[in-house]
């Protein structure tokens, strides 16, 4: 019983420290400046004149 | 009328003949200024920012050229010096703050636009504080362009130091995050351990198996004591050694006991552990701070992206060579050449030319002061028309505006902090708290010594007083986001609670209720050619001058400009040129053929007027005057209808004062009031136990802004006066003022329910705990809920 507890116990502190690791990483990247540029931006593509109902009026331009 | 602008959302106008062509149909547009800006979108494929689009734009201002001239300083190398990186050759970067930013639409259109330019390598607009890294190629671009390119689409850019605080912010956020995600990370993990621990008391549990937690929940807990909780204990430590007590110090007591207890009963194999505690805690505070702290950070941001980095240069006449010197380095004696447009640099007299300057920051006066040889010049007024050689007598700390500033300070340290109060009732109630511990730790040592431990943790953990210092900075901070959304900048949180108590509001006249800049009012047709052609003559004649007036006729006129040959400028008297054959002359009476017998009538008071010849005879008189904003009449309604008493305090003259009070209805007028005038009156209606709010924009108006119980500053106004205040319109509207008074009294309301609400809790967890029915976790969880309460309390101000 206590071995196997071990054993997850001992994967645990293993993938927590990973864990940890990764987000230390993540904040070090710049990933939590800016929070709403990136959901906004990916919304305004350079795709809108390929939207049917927001084609353009005036023809192809 | 029922037509609104297509670009920025305002009526337009009866008669209006500007629009633009917007993908394939013909917009109305109320202005020039809108015209050019969706102009110049619509020219640079960009219309897809209309469907983007979710808040309405400042309306276009006209692009004035002296502006965009202004821009050229920032190419100037010892200016780019203070605020440009080079991260390599030929490539420069800056950060740039973007002003008029009024949804996610507009930072996309400046970064599309930006990116499309020839030598622009890169730009990335930060959507939360409106800041922009710009990176271009030296060889193809310079700064100067790339701020002329915002200006086109309406928006303004001008560089940010980013070097100074912004880092150390960054460098602290990064931190807290790295806090919160340990404690979040190991708060997981040791509350599954607890939970195991916790049902095993009732389910039965191996001996061997428990110690194995207990020490897997020790080795999680550790990051969170020596890495996470840190920020409490040195802030307790600081607290201790200056002898003030803060919240952190139960907060530090609660952490370190618990897990020095829980540590004991670790080593010893016997009795409950509480890291689940710890850890808890822990997340918590950092948490709740962190959100504390970003929203005030973020209107910090926004207060500095109001302080620029002005090009303060002047040229400096020596031997008859010109050079470009910083101001700091004039000295009394030297001899300044000023061009029209430019920012007089230091205190002067007037050695050669003729001009005029606008003083009206300093002042009030609306109208130009004219300027001759012998004339005093004050740093910091705009010298309109000729150029001037200037003769410095006071730079640095003998300015007029330095005095004013001096003026300032004392004023702003006469201010009452109620903020203190808050604090140092705090530190009373961590007194009383730990007084409460320490008697129920012996109290139960007497009856129970194995319960003395958890009870007394319970009690330090429940009482936190968390809920209760997050009473007020919640609240303010939610009002101060509310408010930001509507472009009202709070710059002191503690103003709040001062607004809900206001009863008389003091109006500035120019800048503030007015434009600060004149209007053309009326046109006086005097022979037989009509008014419309006059003021298309008017605006021919004007295209080349710099002169403010000439923009107001520019602005006025909407028939196709005719070609002026042979154009001269008489500085101090007006301009002339040859139209169509005929030679016309533009400006003040001395220029005209009027006698004095011809008068006019219905031209308000302080207006200037203009008289346009051709060889002999006068055509046309035009009135130009300050106009009153088209708001200000609803704002001084609405602060009526509150049951506020309005006044208006002016350095302007009387009638001029007194013809805007009258189209206001105020009947507390206030005219020629020096900046120390100002402060007497403020001060008077203060010691009659009124509590004032002040709005104003110039320098002159800096000492009673911040004489003032609450101050609000023109966003457009000067630094000095933004400085001062504790809240800056940024779009400019007046109504605004009845809002944030509004909003004031409500977060004063949501205060008290949340101060109620923290008091009550304590009230009643507080001997709950003491006689041992609350273990710490629960004590744990109803602290945060308590908190929680407050905080969500908060957010209905949003």
């Amino acid at each position: 019983m206590n071995g196997v507890l071990i054993y997850l116990l001992g994967m645990t502190v293993f993938i927590v420290v990973f864990a940890g690791l990764g987000f230390f990483w993540a904040v070090r990247s710049g990933q939590f400046e800016d929070m709403e540029g990136p959901a906004q931006r990916i919304l305004m593509d350079d795709d809108d004149p390929m939207i049917p109902r927001r084609r353009l009026k005036d023809g192809e331009n | 009328m029922t037509e609104n602008c297509f670009h920025c959302g305002l009526p337009v106008p009866e008669g209006s003949a500007f629009a633009v062509v917007v993908e394939g149909e013909k917009r109305d547009m109320c202005c020039r200024g809108c015209e050019a800006v969706a102009q110049a979108i619509v020219d640079n494929g960009l219309e897809a920012y209309y469907h983007h689009r979710t808040a309405m734009p400042q309306s276009g201002r006209d692009v004035i050229p002296e502006e965009l001239r202004k821009l050229e300083l920032y190419n100037h190398p010892e200016i780019q010096k203070s605020f440009v990186i080079t991260p390599e050759e030929h490539l420069k970067q800056a950060s740039l703050i973007l002003e008029g930013i009024t949804c996610a639409a507009c930072v996309w259109l400046n970064e599309r636009h930006l990116q499309q330019l020839p030598g622009v390598r890169e730009v990335l607009v930060n959507y939360s504080n409106h800041r922009a890294r710009v990176t271009w190629d030296e060889r193809e671009i310079d700064l100067a362009r790339i701020l002329k390119e915002i200006q086109l689409l309406g928006y303004s850019a001008h560089p940010f130091n980013a070097k100074q605080q912004e880092d150390v912010r960054k460098k602290e956020r990064q931190r807290d995050l790295r806090r919160i995600a340990v404690a979040g990370i190991s708060m997981m993990q040791v509350m599954m351990l607890a939970v195991a621990l916790y049902s095993g008391d009732y389910s039965g549990i191996e001996e061997s198996t428990k110690v194995l937690l207990r020490y897997v929940s020790l080795l999680m807990t550790l990051p969170v004591m020596f890495y996470a909780a840190i920020p409490f204990y040195q802030s307790a430590w600081r607290a201790i050694r200056s002898g003030q007590m803060n919240m952190d110090v139960p907060v530090t007591l609660a952490i370190i006991s618990a897990f020095g207890g829980s540590l004991w009963m670790t080593l010893n194999n016997s009795g409950v552990v509480y890291y689940d505690a710890v850890c808890m805690f822990s997340l918590f505070l950092l948490t709740t701070r962190f959100l504390e702290r970003n929203a005030r950070e973020k209107s910090t941001e926004a207060a500095e992206n109001l302080l620029k980095l002005m090009p303060a240069m002047a040229t400096r006449l020596q031997n008859g060579e010109q050079t470009v010197v910083a101001v700091m380095e004039l000295e009394v004696g030297d001899l300044v050449l000023v061009k029209p447009g430019e920012t007089i640099p230091a205190d002067g007299v007037v050695e050669q030319g003729v001009s005029s300057a606008d003083e009206s920051l300093l002042t009030g006066e609306s109208r130009p002061v004219p300027k001759e040889v012998g004339s005093g010049t004050i740093a910091g007024s705009l010298n309109l028309e000729g150029p001037l050689q200037l003769r410095v007598s006071g730079v640095g700390e003998n300015t007029v505006i330095a005095g004013i500033i001096r003026m300032l300070d004392r004023a702003q340290a006469e201010k009452p902090r109620l903020a203190q109060l808050a604090d140092r009732v705090a530190g009373y109630f961590t007194y009383g708290l730990l007084v409460l511990t320490a008697l129920a730790v012996v109290g139960w040592l007497l009856v129970d010594p194995s319960k003395a431990f958890p009870v007394g943790l319970a009690v330090l953990v429940v009482t936190c007083p968390c809920a209760l210092s997050l009473a007020a900075p919640a609240a303010f901070a939610a009002a101060g986001s509310r408010l930001l959304k509507r472009g009202i900048l709070l710059t002191r949180g503690h103003a709040l609670e001062t607004m809900s108590h206001v009863n008389h509001v003091v109006f500035d006249k120019t800048g503030t209720l007015t434009f600060g800049k004149p209007f053309l009012h009326q046109t006086v047709a005097l022979a037989d050619v009509d008014e419309a052609r006059c003021l298309a003559l008017a605006a021919s004649l004007e295209q080349a001058s710099e002169h403010p007036l000439a923009a107001s006729f520019l602005y006025a006129n909407k028939a196709p400009l005719l070609t002026v040959a042979d154009a001269q400028n008489i500085p101090g008297k007006g301009v002339a040129g040859t139209i169509e054959g005929v030679r016309f002359t533009l400006g003040n009476r001395s220029m005209s053929a009027v006698t004095p017998a011809e008068e006019l009538e219905g031209i308000p008071p302080g207006a200037t007027v203009v008289w346009l010849c051709d060889e002999g005879r006068p055509l046309a008189a035009f009135a130009l005057s300050d106009e009153l904003r088209p708001q200000a009449r609803a704002a001084v309604e609405g602060l009526k209808e509150q049951g506020l008493k309005v006044t208006i305090l002016s350095g302007d003259s009387r009638p001029a004062v007194e013809y805007m009070a009258k189209q206001l209805g105020v009947e507390s007028r206030y005219w020629e009031q020096r900046p120390e005038d100002k402060l007497a009156a403020l001060q008077r209606f203060q010691q009659a136990g009124d509590v004032v709010a002040m709005i104003g924009d110039g320098v002159n108006d800096a000492p009673v802004l911040a004489g003032s119980q609450v101050s609000i500053a023109m966003g457009g106004g000067t630094d000095v006066a933004r400085a001062t205040s504790d809240i800056v319109l940024l779009t400019q509207n007046l109504t605004d003022v009845v809002q944030a008074l509004e909003t004031g009294r409500q977060s004063i309301q949501i205060m008290r329910q949340n101060f109620v609400w923290a008091i009550g809790y304590n009230a009643l967890a507080v001997p709950f705990a003491m006689f041992g029915y609350i273990p710490p976790w629960l004590a744990a969880i109803g602290m945060s809920a308590s908190s929680l309460v407050v905080v969500v309390n908060a957010l209905r101000l949003r």
